[in-house]
């Protein structure tokens, strides 16, 4: 028996198929897999992200930790509710985790981490905490809900009481404010504008039911990892871990190399990378033929040599299949892809393949469309 | 909640079976299979003249989660492949029994007698063992 949310008798009553995931119990759809993608690119969606660890970190000396801790610089988060996205690396540039780190104010932030690395991630952080006398404190009275979609925003803010609405709906991208009892931010994992709520566990039921009654669709996990995918959002695990460093995992935007004088776990590795580049990078592939890419499938470079698929899956946006995959740099434009013994064509793109509901990869059908 | 009519004949591996008036068997997955795979997206289909063994993997079904084999319950012939789940796999959601069907198959001699199918009944049975 896996561990539960605080929503689970819920999304049991809901009649979602359950899986386990990273030890947790959690729902995979509620009805049509495909038909929640679509709310969330078309309308609003809601989804259970409370297996994710929430983790406040306090003291005087948290800014100078969290800058040793992380590949990107918390000295960019300048006003309180501010987030960043960030890996956090082993010595070697491999990477334990990716986050979102928020500062709450100067001697309080928030890291949320992925629930599949949360105990080692508590246990690395507490260790190289000790030298900054910080304190760590995992909110497990929390739960957290995504609520995602074009009309995601003004759903939620429907449930606010008229003054905390009026601050949620003002708060710009990547910000996220205390209201009353609820920490609202407007972040997400879905391509689509939002907000992701971290409140009390006891207030979960009571807002999941409020926002279906709104028309805001529940959302199981299957339709969060098409959504990503389709986002070019990163899955941990499977698009990078700790045998693969920021660079060769499409994530070479969320390392602050700059300040040269800023020291962090990871730098002198990915200072070595950068000065011999890196043989491997991770791109995009829309499949030209029928079929669908998955993890592991073998890619084929014309130029020579091979790489492999990361995440795949069929694209309910662009109806066809989708991936990202790891292959030499010299990679470029088209290449194939061994789906069980067959090798099938595949076009090289940079993610994201969709955002806010819009293709952002030319769907042009070549000779080898469908018949 | 699963939906096995009475009509067919299944096997372990979620296959169902119907013998047509010249002889050959329709297969399909069944209602339970499908909804477990959730909204297909993908079927490859057999071609007709294909010689298959019992056991032998001949169709594939994948939904948007997963892929999964479909074997052939009996050997023999291959005489149809549903054509229409190229471009409209989720007939199979829709309609398993019906036209959902993914290949027809004229058995080898002796095959269909020797095949290990289930009844109705049976199929209920290891569904309800899957459960618990």
């Amino acid at each position: 028996m896996g561990r539960q949310t605080p929503l689970y008798k819920l999304h049991q009553e809901l009649g979602a198929r359950m899986v386990d995931f990273a030890g947790w119990e959690m729902p995979v759809q509620y009805g049509s897999q495909i038909g929640e993608h679509h709310a969330v690119r078309r309308a609003a969606g809601v989804f259970d992200v409370s297996h994710m660890g929430i983790v406040d970190l306090a003291g005087v000396r948290v800014r100078a930790f969290l800058q040793q801790l992380l590949a990107n610089d918390v000295a960019k988060l300048k006003a309180p509710g501010q987030a960043l996205y960030s890996c956090m690396l082993n010595e070697q540039g491999g990477v334990l985790d990716d986050l979102i780190v928020y500062r709450l104010d100067d001697s309080w932030y928030r890291v949320v981490v992925n629930a599949g690395t949360r105990a080692k991630d508590l246990a690395w952080m507490r260790t190289q905490a000790t030298a900054f006398d910080v304190e760590l404190s995992e909110r497990a009275d929390l739960a957290m809900l995504a609520i995602q979609g074009p009309q995601a925003r003004a759903k939620a803010a429907e449930l606010l009481a008229p003054p905390d609405a009026q601050a949620a709906l003002a708060l710009a991208s990547f910000l996220g404010r205390q209201l009353g009892s609820w920490f609202v931010a407007r972040t997400g994992y879905t391509g689509e504008d939002g907000f992701e709520i971290m409140l009390p566990a006891a207030e979960a039921v009571s807002t999941w039911r409020r926002l279906n009654s709104l028309g805001v669709a529940s959302c199981g996990l299957g339709a969060r990892d098409t959504l990503r995918l389709e986002a070019g959002l990163n899955l941990y695990g499977s698009d990078m871990d700790e045998s693969t460093h920021p660079f060769e995992s499409g994530l070479g935007w969320t390392v602050a190399m700059e300040p040269r004088e800023r020291s962090f776990i990871g730098r002198a590795a990915l200072e070595a990378i950068v000065k011999r580049g890196s043989p491997r990078k991770l791109v995009g592939l829309v499949l030209e033929d029928r079929g669908v890419l998955r993890g592991h499938q073998r890619v084929i470079v014309p130029a020579g040599g091979e790489g492999e698929i990361t995440s795949g899956t069929f694209s309910p946006t662009l109806e066809r299949s989708i991936a990202f995959a790891r292959v030499p740099s010299a990679t470029s434009e088209r290449v194939q892809v061994d789906i069980r013994g067959k090798l099938l064509g595949a076009r090289v793109v940079k993610p994201p393949f969709v955002r806010a509901g819009k293709p952002l990869v030319s769907l042009a059908t070549e000779a080898k469309d469908l018949p | 909640m699963s939906n096995a009519p009475a009509d067919l004949r299944y096997t372990k591996s979620h296959e169902w079976l119907r013998s047509l008036a010249d002889g050959t068997v329709e297969i399909g997955i069944t209602d339970h299979a499908q909804h477990t795979l959730g909204d297909l997206v993908f079927v490859e289909v057999p071609q007709a003249g294909r010689k298959v063994q019992a056991g032998e993997a001949c169709a594939v079904v994948e939904s948007v989660k997963a892929a999964a084999d479909v074997y052939a319950p009996l050997a023999g012939e291959i005489t149809a492949g549903n054509e229409r789940l190229a471009t409209q796999p989720e007939t199979v959601n829709a309609q398993p029994y019906g036209a959902g069907w993914l290949m027809r198959l004229r058995p080898a001699p002796g095959a269909l007698e020797a095949a290990q199918l289930l009844s109705p009944a049976d199929y209920e049975k290891v569904l309800a063992a899957e459960e618990s």
